[in-house]
């Protein structure tokens, strides 16, 4: 084993001078796409599970909450709400591995663009994210979804969950930078749980006083009903404005939050 | 005397009232083998993560490869490349694929990638390994893989942060030569370890540092003669020896339990003569001979008034060289032998 063939002088040439953000972001991105599809945990949490959520609560609640025969109007675009949050929340986990494993640390001392390896981890998201909806829509449909938005209806909606994907993700990844692989992985409970206590699966006016409260206040109300009411080719109203002052608050706390801890916190 | 390629000078870093470093200055010369040694917690890492450009000194100056490093950090990190405690290589990703990934993030092309990566698989002895995952790699062939990514761009300083830590004996030996090559071809290296015998294997210059800062500085020849020179330790066959030999000497140390008696000695085979032709003459009968040569972890010890690691708390030498020549060691320390 010999390490090292050519000889070289202190001042002999390193890397190349020059800077570029998007290869640098497209190899980021590449890593990502490898985690998610080398790793059966990453699989089934990216795709099985959202196909899952959306069976449990078709067909084994739907029946319950029936009212009019259109519960599963009303109850997919909550389910795909829920399935991006948990989607973007593995982004958490992801940024916890490379921040103990020491990676990140690697990467800054890199001659390369800024916090490549975050972009690269929001870019993933997203594509991964828009990924997992296809098969949840397909077997939507195939249980009866039917939904009535135009084509620019679907473009609105498409935009409005990347909006979501994007926002969720760079708060998963404050929490990635901050807290322990473990302390990171929780964070998806709160994507899956906060969706319930929501006007998402059922109306806010039957749950108990006390939680109207929070369920009407709280974000996830308003991002369902505004991808229920693009999907369903209805105008949004207000739901609209209150969806993207949360989501564009939350995506810039996050990105101002990410981009402080990336220059300030070092592995361990 | 050539330019120093590494020049830090009062490097200070405190974390509230926590100060870690207090002082910490050091030259480098290109080609050298730096270690820094010193137990957890006395500075080495937060050293080598401000030298690195990850964390910002409190008051300080360094200079590598004459880029001031505080001023433009980003200059610095062309010149340099970190090997961390951990083998911060991707589990999910083949041997190739790590590098491949690096090596663009290098920016060189899809040629230069597939050359270089080939090329320091070969180096490296990854070749058999390179399209497995690493998940499925021995911990010393992550860390060769680590440190064949720290290469990719054949930076002229690289920063090696406890390499061997956790390695079996045979991958430490395997790593040593790999990091002496590197030397030997120009590269500058700085280590840190906690391992005595990792530094006086192989540094050209070891620093001692403790509670954040050197206490000491030189080759381990030189630090080593800071202590007593050394001895040698007579083990005598029996009782009746044992308490003859001790009145014929004047033993430095000795121990009645294990009938050892031992002599300061700067010419050893001189000492060994005189007692054997004293034992010839008062019928005393020597069982074995050694020559006890001081360690780094006895300099540690009398630098610092505490041992290194706890594992080595006795202080005593773990290398001796008994009268034939041949090389004794202690099962601590079993590169010693190739010494």
């Amino acid at each position: 084993m010999s390490a090292v063939a050519t000889s070289r002088g202190y001042a002999g040439a390193t890397t190349a001078p020059r800077s570029n953000p998007i290869a640098d972001i497209a190899a980021m991105v590449a890593r990502e796409a490898r985690r998610t599809v080398r790793s059966v945990d990453g699989l089934v949490s990216a795709f099985a599970i959202p196909v899952c959520i959306m069976l449990v609560f078709v067909v084994v609640f739907g029946g319950a909450i029936e009212t009019d025969g259109k519960y599963i109007d009303y109850v997919v675009p909550g389910i795909l709400v829920l399935c991006l949050g948990f989607g973007s929340a593995s982004t958490a986990t992801a940024v916890a591995q490379d921040m103990t494993s020491g990676t990140i640390d690697r990467f800054k001392t890199l001659p390369i663009f800024g916090a490549s390896v975050l972009y690269g981890h929001v870019i993933a998201s997203v594509l991964r994210n828009l990924a997992a909806c296809v098969p949840v829509l397909a077997v939507a449909v195939l249980l009866g979804f039917r939904p009535h938005a135009d084509a620019a209806g679907w473009v609105a909606a498409i935009a409005f969950s990347v909006l979501i994907i994007v926002a969720f993700t760079w708060l998963s990844c404050v929490a990635g930078l901050v807290l322990s692989i473990d302390a990171a992985n929780s964070i998806t409970f709160v994507f899956l749980f906060l969706p319930y206590v929501s006007s998402g699966f059922v109306a806010t006016d039957t749950m108990p006083s006390w939680l109207q409260g929070f369920a009407n206040n709280e974000p996830f109300t308003p991002i369902i009903e505004t991808l229920r009411d693009l999907l369903s080719g209805v105008a949004p109203g207000d739901a609209l404005w209150q969806a993207c002052a949360w989501l564009v608050g939350i995506l810039v706390a996050s990105v101002v939050l990410s981009m402080l801890l990336y220059r300030r916190t070092v592995a361990r | 005397m050539p330019t120093p390629v590494i020049e830090v000078s009062g490097l200070t870093k405190s974390y509230g009232s926590n100060h870690v470093l207090k002082g910490v200055s050091f030259e480098v010369q290109p080609g050298q083998i730096f270690a820094m040694l010193g137990p957890n917690g006395a500075g080495k890492t937060t050293t080598i993560s401000i030298l690195t450009t990850l964390v910002r000194p409190d008051s300080g100056s360094i200079r590598i490869a004459s880029t001031d490093v505080l001023a433009d950090p980003k200059q610095a990190r062309r010149h340099i490349s970190l090997t961390g405690q951990f083998a911060s290589v991707d589990a999910f990703q083949t041997g190739r694929e790590n590098l491949a990934m690096m090596c663009r993030l290098a920016h060189l092309n899809r040629r230069e990638t597939a050359r270089r990566s080939a090329e320091l698989l070969e180096q490296f002895g990854l070749v058999d390994a390179a399209n497995r995952r690493v998940a499925q790699y021995s911990g010393g062939m992550r860390r060769r893989l680590d440190l064949a990514i720290s290469l990719i761009a054949r930076p002229p300083v690289v920063f090696l942060d406890e390499p061997t830590t956790g390695l079996d004996p045979r991958s430490r030996v395997q790593l040593w030569s790999i990091v002496r090559e590197l030397a030997g071809s120009g590269t500058t290296i700085v280590l840190t370890t906690q391992y005595l015998d990792e530094a006086d294997q192989l540094a050209d210059r070891i620093a001692v540092l403790d509670e954040g800062t050197i206490v000491a500085e030189g080759t381990a020849p030189e630090l080593k003669s800071r202590v007593a020179g050394q001895r040698v330790e007579f083990t005598l066959q029996d009782a009746r020896s044992y308490a003859l030999a001790r009145t014929l000497v004047t033993p430095t140390s000795e121990n009645p339990e294990l009938l050892t008696v031992s002599v300061d000695a700067p010419a050893p085979m001189t000492v060994i003569a005189d007692m054997l032709a004293l034992a010839a003459e008062h019928d005393i009968v020597v069982a074995d001979v050694n020559v006890v040569k001081p360690t780094l972890d006895e300099v540690f010890l009398a630098l610092t008034g505490r041992s290194a690691t706890s594992g080595n708390a006795n202080g005593r030498a773990n290398t001796t060289t008994n009268a034939n020549g041949h090389t004794n060691t202690d099962a601590r320390e079993p590169e010693q032998v190739a010494a």
